[in-house]
């Protein structure tokens, strides 16, 4: 009992224990379903190289996807609603939005200086639309190989399953960037299609030059996408426990509306600095000056938690349970 | 059974073996969240644990290390909470005394800064001797900046792209949301926003009923503090005890933390997170109003007698035109209303153009209670901290005290 327990908490000496057992009836199936994950596959440990194809032909299967265009599409179009939608506002020369300073942050500056309508756009986007789209693709990415049917001859390739998970988060990861990219441009475009550019106002009432603000807005959109990264996580984990693409994604999606209402509720106060949507909006302070760091790097800490905890979940999960499609 | 047991290893046997070692995985996400939960439960509890060993020191000797220091160099990072027990209406901006006439616009600064009185609220200070302070508050993607440097007061608020601008002359150089405010004073000055104004607040009603002692030390935002401790000694007002941590280098009161006698959370709450005494850099004071933003001039007439009147933490009844009665913590300040009337409560009937709706009378009640003794009958207002008895026959009754203080005092101005 003993010794099991110890082979349990290591991962390489179990197939020493299996392969040192004599060969029963079930033994070949059982060497057979750990082929991809055990000391066999490290010894002979392919190029890196290799790893990175693995990883590009991950990314080049999502990216393709029509769902994922139209998913781009959709976070395009949004800064550019928003851009259209000020200039007919302030079109006889009134401000953008109530003079409270209500609406959507950054609304009001939009007038002044169009690279504001990439925080005006990040800020619409970042609550609903861009989760939501990460949500699809890291909840489509083992789940719908499952669903398909494709997920066993993915694991045909010696690979590993840690090295396929890797490289599937990767591509969600790299989703996440190209997605944040896709609303920045758009909403740079549009801003400098529609709206003067030209020196930037802080929100502490400071000027910065163009180029500055610039370098922060392609800062900001870095922030955004790493805010995403312990959403990705989460719908990677959510993703390795049900065969069924659809339901992943509509789980991974649900559960986020959930988490942002959750974060809305004020007698939850206690909880809600666990929640990984309840620092995304600080992204805002890279705009004071000087920067205030204190959520910034509390957002980062708890996406570097969320990964941690549903990364090796998802790890866990995925390379413990029995592919059957 | 032992896995190598090989005569009898069966297929359940390395099943059970398998599943084993696929249960361990889950340690992994199991443990890293455990070692995440121990690190959020456990460094604060060690960080509060260590209370720096500071020399022996009386309180009279405290107060007076507060009265002599002379750091006029700080910049840093204030949390300050506020709970007053009010239902928030849009913070309490409603209930603030407007900046003359509505002339100063959203980003006036007295409309502005009424709404630190609720709520909570992260606060950056810098200050460089007299002339030159700074104070921003931080909100969600906005910010609200006041800026004193020399004769030039500048505010801007981010959200709506307003500025405020006011010449101020001798008398505005007072030290920014500090400095010994006075019931009428210039609006960012009457209303305490850092713990060293609300310190000071609090000491001015150090009297014999009041007692002071020392208790203790903290460390606050990184520095050693001593922590100074009020409480009044007169039965029947709200204030429970305030407790002033102060820096035990150079005397500057680092946090302000008042409870109320009812128990429960601190009213106000107010500290240091980060604090430097360094020279903050110049060009921190410096302020153009940005492209585009609309400016307001205040010639800072309007604000002479207005503003800035209304909300007081101290219990030492700086109402103007108000007669204080009782002495120390249970003064209470009376106030008559022009007309004579008790206004959320005016009788039905009289029609005249005061006179509220009763949709409106019937909410206002709910939020006071009515009581009844010499003085005739009234409406009694609560918050957490300030309570306010309003007579029918128009004279207001305000004071950190409870609703009993209160009504005797009413019963004793008959």
């Amino acid at each position: 009992m003993s010794r099991a327990e110890v082979n349990a908490t290591e991962d390489v000496s179990t197939d020493v224990s299996t392969s040192a057992a004599p060969p029963g009836p079930g033994a070949a199936r059982a060497t057979e379903a750990h082929v991809p994950d055990g000391p066999s596959v490290e010894s002979r440990r392919p190029s890196p190289l290799w790893a990175l194809g693995l990883f590009r032909s991950e990314l080049v299967t999502v990216v393709r996807r029509w769902r994922t265009l139209a998913l781009l599409g959709v976070l395009a179009a949004v800064p550019i609603l928003i851009g259209i939608a000020v200039k007919i506002e302030t079109r006889g020369g009134g401000t953008a939005g109530p003079s409270g300073g209500d609406g959507p942050a950054f609304i009001s500056q939009v007038t002044n200086n169009g690279l504001f309508l990439v925080f005006a756009g990040l800020a619409a986007t970042l609550p609903v639309f861009l989760p939501m789209a990460i949500g699809v693709v890291a909840g489509d990415s083992i789940a719908g190989e499952a669903n398909s049917g494709t997920l066993r001859y993915l694991l045909v390739a010696p690979a590993g399953r840690t090295r396929l998970l890797l490289a599937k988060y990767a591509s969600v990861l790299a989703f996440c960037l190209l997605a944040t990219l896709v609303v920045a441009a758009s909403a740079l475009a549009v801003g400098a299609l529609l709206f003067p550019l030209g020196e930037v106002t802080t929100i502490s009432g400071t000027q910065i030059s163009f180029a500055d603000g610039l370098v922060r807005a392609l800062a900001i959109a870095g922030l955004v996408a790493l805010s995403l990264t312990g959403m990705a996580a989460l719908g990677l984990f959510i993703s390795t426990l049900t065969g069924s693409g659809v339901a992943a994604m509509a789980a991974t999606v649900g559960l986020l509306i959930t988490v942002q209402i959750l974060d809305q509720i004020p007698q939850l106060h206690a909880i809600q600095p666990y929640l990984f949507p309840h620092y995304w909006l600080s992204f805002a302070d890279l705009l004071r000056v000087p920067v205030y760091w204190d959520q910034l790097v509390k957002n980062l800490e708890l996406q570097a938690l969320y990964v941690a905890v549903f990364g090796s979940a998802a790890w866990a999960r995925f390379t413990a349970k029995d592919i059957t499609a | 059974m032992a896995p190598n047991d090989s005569a009898h290893t069966t297929e359940e046997a390395r099943d059970l073996v398998a599943g084993r070692r696929k249960a361990a995985r889950y340690l992994v996400p199991v443990g890293v969240a455990g070692v995440a939960a121990a690190t959020i439960g456990l460094v604060p509890a060690l960080a509060a644990s260590g209370d720096p060993d500071l020399p022996k020191i009386s309180a009279q000797q405290l107060i007076e290390k507060i009265a002599a220091s002379d750091a006029q160099q700080l910049s840093g990072t204030a949390k300050i909470k506020t709970d007053l027990g009010l239902p928030s209406f849009g913070g309490l901006g409603s209930f603030a005394p407007k900046g003359g006439d509505g002339k100063g616009g959203s980003a006036s600064p007295d409309s502005k800064l009424m709404e630190l009185a609720s709520g909570s609220h992260t606060v950056r200070v810098a200050a460089d001797g007299p002339d030159k302070q700074k104070l921003s508050v931080l909100d969600k993607a906005s910010e609200y900046s006041i800026v004193h440097n020399g004769d030039d007061v500048w505010a801007y608020d981010s959200a709506s792209n307003e500025v405020y601008h006011s010449k101020r002359g001798a008398d505005g150089k007072k030290e920014l949301g500090g400095g010994p405010a006075k019931g009428h004073g210039k609006a960012p000055e009457s209303l305490p926003t850092t713990p060293k104004a609300l310190a000071e607040q609090a000491l001015k009603a150090v009297d014999p009923t009041t007692s002071v002692t020392v208790d203790g030390t903290s460390h606050v935002a990184g520095r050693d503090a001593y922590q100074l401790v009020i409480k009044p000694k007169q039965s029947g007002t709200t204030v429970g005890a305030i407790r002033i941590a102060v820096d035990a280098k150079n005397g500057v009161p680092l946090k302000f933390t008042l409870t109320p006698s009812g128990g429960g959370k601190a009213v106000i709450d107010a500290g240091f997170t980060k604090v430097d005494f360094g020279k903050p850099a110049a060009s921190t004071f410096d302020f153009a109003p940005p492209k585009g933003a609309k400016v307001t001039q205040d010639d800072g007439k309007a604000h002479a007698d207005k503003g800035g009147r209304g909300f007081k933490g101290s219990p030492d009844g700086e109402f103007k035109g108000a007669n204080v009665i009782g002495k120390g913590w249970n003064s209470i300040a009376r106030l008559d209303v022009p007309g004579g009337k008790g206004i959320p409560t005016a009788p039905s009937g009289k029609g005249g153009k005061g006179d509220v709706p009763p949709e409106a009378r019937k909410f206002l009640d709910s939020l006071g209670d009515k009581v009844t003794g010499k003085f005739g009958s009234g409406t009694v207002f609560k918050t957490r901290l300030i309570n306010a008895l309003v007579t029918d026959d128009g004279k207001v009754f305000v004071g950190a005290v409870n609703k009993d203080a209160l009504v005797n005092a009413a019963n004793a101005a008959k």
